[in-house]
């Protein structure tokens, strides 16, 4: 009795120590685009036991991959205020347990994938390594283009829940996963800007230290009108009912006021506002291409 | 003042409550008074997710005034549309020429009082048009006694507008502690007022 009570206390302090591992918001705002896949195919009969195995196949994926990042990207942790106490950079988790813990939560993921439909697991699998592969180990501390990357490596989520949803690749699925590509810019430059002299101290190029913030806004600003216009294609193409039509259309005015405010008149409040309310955006997109 | 977590959840049911309101639209409509009543509602979604996010320095913005003249005058514009098919061309060009006039005397740099008495008059025909004509359709009725609780959400939206016109004139009638306050649940209570009001028209 006394060694199950250890054991357990034991699992809960290693939970605590892993879950900022796989940084749940980012995992859980990637795993709803990849559910929204899957429920956008409207699948005639939709079995509870295909739903679940795709949310625990994607969660197993998406979080294998973006503990294998964290793990690569340690030392630049370690020398950003923003993520210094985080388990790796703090020495909480030891790299090789980190290491560990990723590539079998990874091959669960993707084996899983492979097991319920090759395609789908190839889709999958394309994510993790345009993800790790081409955008953490290779690209990321090069150029700042590397987001352009790590935007593709999130559609596929999306892109394989309406592959595992429909059996074959369509052009609504790769639309959705072109607003996810738009929408990242939205997400990921607005927070280099906030956190701009930490990713300088960490020598990681971004787009403000590149080509300044004006720039960077404006790139924001237009990628949010892209993302916003696919996903209306991608709703309108899916048969989305008319009411959720204007409803999507009334939080993309939002979002685009405010990137045209960013670009107009930045400041600090606005550009996080504008982070924010791009991720409350994406998971709305979501939940209406569901419905 | 900063935003509570009250003042949040206060807001969150409004956005709740304009993100119903856009997606099941009103029954019946056509499209153009639904396309302004999506506009209105849309605009209250929109400022009740920036408060949200932002709180409410953001009333502080000059854009705010120019925006916040965005809904009375769709909404009017949506029920003179289908209640008043006699005044629809000449409503829709007041509608334009109004949200024009504001739109330049908040952009150029004047120092009379031209830009309030524009935004009083603008606002002043938009509000009483949501506060009576609801509320005489249905006395008279030609709507159901339902339909009045738009009228008591026009009434409300014009009681938020005023206290705010004011707080931005510099002549407050409450301290701006007080408006802020009171803000987000007089939102919830005009916009839980045209909802139910459309929904038992």
């Amino acid at each position: 009795m006394h060694n199950l009570q250890s054991a357990i206390r034991n699992l809960q302090s290693k939970i605590r120590l892993y879950w900022p591992l796989i940084k749940s918001l980012q995992t859980g705002l990637l795993l709803s685009t990849g559910l929204s896949g899957y429920m956008s195919a409207r699948c005639p009969v939709m079995h509870w036991y295909d739903f679940l195995g795709l949310a625990v196949s994607l969660f197993l994926a998406i979080a294998g991959s973006t503990i294998i990042n964290m793990w690569y990207d340690r030392d630049i942790d370690a020398s950003m205020k923003r993520t210094c106490n985080r388990p790796l950079a703090s020495g909480q988790v030891s790299p090789a347990e980190a290491l560990r813990l990723g590539l079998v939560l990874l091959v669960l993921g993707v084996g899983m994938a492979v097991v319920m439909s090759p395609l789908y697991g190839l889709v999958v699998f394309a994510g993790l390594f345009l993800d790790v592969v081409i955008y953490t180990l290779w690209l990321k501390r090069r150029t700042c283009w590397s987001i352009v990357w790590g935007g593709i490596s999130g559609g596929m989520p999306i892109l394989a829940g309406r592959v595992f949803g429909l059996g074959h690749v369509d052009g609504i699925g790769i639309l959705l996963a072109l607003a996810v590509l738009f929408w990242i810019p939205t997400h990921i430059l607005t927070f280099s800007m906030r956190y701009h002299e930490d990713y300088q101290a960490a020598k990681i190029p971004t787009f403000p230290s590149i080509y300044g913030f004006l720039a960077t806004r404006t790139t924001i600003a237009i990628s949010s009108v892209l993302a916003a216009l696919s996903i209306a294609i991608a709703g309108v193409l899916i048969g989305m009912e008319w009411g959720f039509v204007r409803l999507l259309a009334v939080l993309s005015a939002g979002l685009l006021l405010l990137a045209v405010a960013s670009v107009f008149r930045p400041t600090e409040r606005v550009n996080f506002g504008l982070f924010k309310y791009a991720s409350f955006y994406m998971l709305s997109a979501m939940i209406l291409l569901s419905i | 003042m900063k935003i509570t977590p009250i003042d949040r959840i206060l807001l969150l049911a409004t956005v709740l409550l304009a993100a119903w309101q856009v997606a099941v639209g009103v029954n019946g409509a056509e499209a153009l008074p639904m396309i302004a009543y999506t506009i209105a509602f849309g605009v209250l979604l929109v400022a009740g997710l920036l408060l949200i996010i932002l709180g409410f320095d953001v009333l502080d913005n000059p854009i705010v005034v120019i925006v916040s003249t965005v809904i009375p005058l769709s909404l009017s514009l949506g029920l003179v549309w289908e209640h008043l098919a006699a005044y629809r061309t000449v409503y829709l060009v007041f509608v334009i020429i109004g949200f024009l006039v504001i739109l330049l005397t908040r952009l150029l740099p004047l120092r009379n009082k031209l830009p309030v008495m524009v935004l009083a008059f603008v606002h002043g025909i938009a509000g009483l048009t949501i506060f009576l004509l609801p509320i005489v359709w249905s006395l008279t009725g030609r709507a159901t006694h339902g339909f009045a609780l738009v009228g008591i959400g026009g009434a409300l939206i014009g009681v938020g507008g005023i206290l705010l016109a004011l707080l931005k004139a510099g002549k407050p009638l409450l301290s701006r502690l007080t408006i802020l306050k009171v803000l987000p649940i007089l939102l919830l209570l005009m916009t839980a007022a045209f909802v139910a009001g459309f929904a038992l028209a």
